[in-house]
């Protein structure tokens, strides 16, 4: 069996953490697998914590951009929560600065940022 | 008459490494007598330059022969012989000695080793094309000393570079949550990166969410400086924190129009205090009282 990264439902949330460094199919399977569990359940936000990551090339990045769109699109918001240091500098030096994707320092935070957002929108 | 090749010289007709081997004293002493007439070194010293000009024979010694070329002392068998001139460097560098002095320390080996291989005699021929060898090898371990220096150099230029970027972005915690950068001096891209650094750990070190640069003090902000604030800002939002850019004053602000400049979405604010209560507004404090609400 493949291995796949755990998706929780937590008040009306849901929560991914990602504790190793994904790759390319891990990701598109993750993709995938949240456009699923939005479309099942009731939840209305994602929370990704990247927290673990130490390495994120220019296809992860577009990975969430696209979870970021997708979400969106299926009436919900995501929230990507505790990026390192090293990983925000080398995004921005290649020019990936996930501009439509919310952002915030902490999962504690990210449910916060998450409730505002979803408080804006309609 | 043919000319003999200068890269043939037949191993054995002078071994010179056993030639200084069986007179490394007299040699010393000759040299560093050589060695005092153009410099002399400090009374305390004195053993020790001894002691480092004996071990540099030992070495030269060993590694050093008939047949040796002068670009093989960058060689690795020569790396004895490399180590002990970094040593006579370094005592010579904190002596306070010119960089000229320490290569002549080096080369006034010339005469002492001229008078061994005059010693063990020969064809003038053979003599002095090994004189000219050995003049061409000591050369280059002079050479060898300048570039000891300017790597020393570099290496305290390299830590007072590193010592000013501490210096002149430090990066204060103002308020729970809210940080304050006073950017002091141009930003280039390797400074820049520095900076960016410093704050990113600071943000997650004490989870703050408002991050004020103030660029008070830097000089002037042109496409380029403009493009690293920009860059600072990204990565601050990618981790999920926001920046207020405050302190630009009026020139600034009106070469900033003349040359196109555009901050994009980032906040700017003129004065650091005005920077402050939109971070506090931000991160839901209140502030009361005093006349300048």
């Amino acid at each position: 069996m493949t291995p796949r990264i755990p998706i929780l439902e937590l008040e009306g949330a849901l929560l991914v953490t990602v504790q190793v460094d994904l790759d390319d199919q891990l990701a598109v399977q993750l993709e995938e697998d949240l456009g699923a569990a939005l479309a099942r359940s009731s939840a209305r936000g994602i929370i990704i914590d990247i927290s673990g990551l130490e390495l994120v090339d220019t296809f992860l990045s577009r990975i969430l951009a696209q979870i970021a769109s997708m979400s969106r699109v299926l009436g919900a918001e995501a929230v990507l929560v505790g990026m390192r240091p090293a990983v925000a500098v080398t995004l921005v030096e290649l020019g990936m600065t996930l501009d439509g994707v919310s952002t915030a320092l902490d999962i504690d935070r990210g449910i916060a940022r998450l409730h505002a957002l979803l408080a804006e929108s309609p | 008459m043919r000319r003999p090749a200068d890269t043939d010289f037949p191993k054995g007709l002078y071994m010179i490494s056993d030639l200084i081997g069986e007179n490394a004293e007299a040699l010393l002493d000759d040299w560093l007598e050589a060695a005092d007439r153009v410099s002399r070194a400090r009374p305390e010293l004195a053993h020790e330059r001894r002691l480092q000009a004996r071990s540099f024979i030992e070495q030269l010694g060993q590694s050093i022969d008939d047949d040796t070329r002068p670009e093989d002392v960058r060689s690795a068998p020569w790396s004895g012989v490399r180590e002990t001139l970094d040593a006579i460097v370094d005592t010579h560098l904190d002596e306070g000695k010119a960089p000229a002095d320490i290569a002549f320390f080096v080369m006034s080996i010339k005469r002492p080793l001229h008078r061994l291989l005059v010693m063990r005699g020969g064809e003038p021929d053979d003599m002095l094309r090994v004189i000219w060898r050995v003049d061409l090898i000591v050369d280059r371990l002079g050479l060898y000393t300048a570039e000891i220096q300017i790597r020393r150099k570099e290496q305290v230029i390299a830590r007072q570079q590193e010592e000013i970027l501490e210096l002149s972005s430090p990066v204060v915690q103002v308020w729970d949550g809210v940080l304050a950068v006073p950017l002091i001096g141009t930003l280039d891209s390797y400074r820049t990166q520095q900076v960016t650094e410093t704050i990113l750990e600071a943000v997650v070190e004490t989870r703050s969410e408002q991050v004020i640069l103030d660029i008070t003090g830097v000089p002037t902000v042109d496409t380029q400086v403009a493009h690293h604030l920009l860059k600072t800002v990204a990565a601050l939002r990618l981790m999920g924190a926001e920046a207020i850019v405050s302190g630009i004053r009026p020139q600034i602000a009106q070469t900033m129009v003349h040359l196109g400049v555009d901050l994009g979405q980032v906040v700017t604010k003129a004065r650091l205090s005005d920077a402050l209560k939109l971070a506090f507004r931000r991160g839901g404090l209140l502030v009361s009282g005093g006349a300048a609400n």
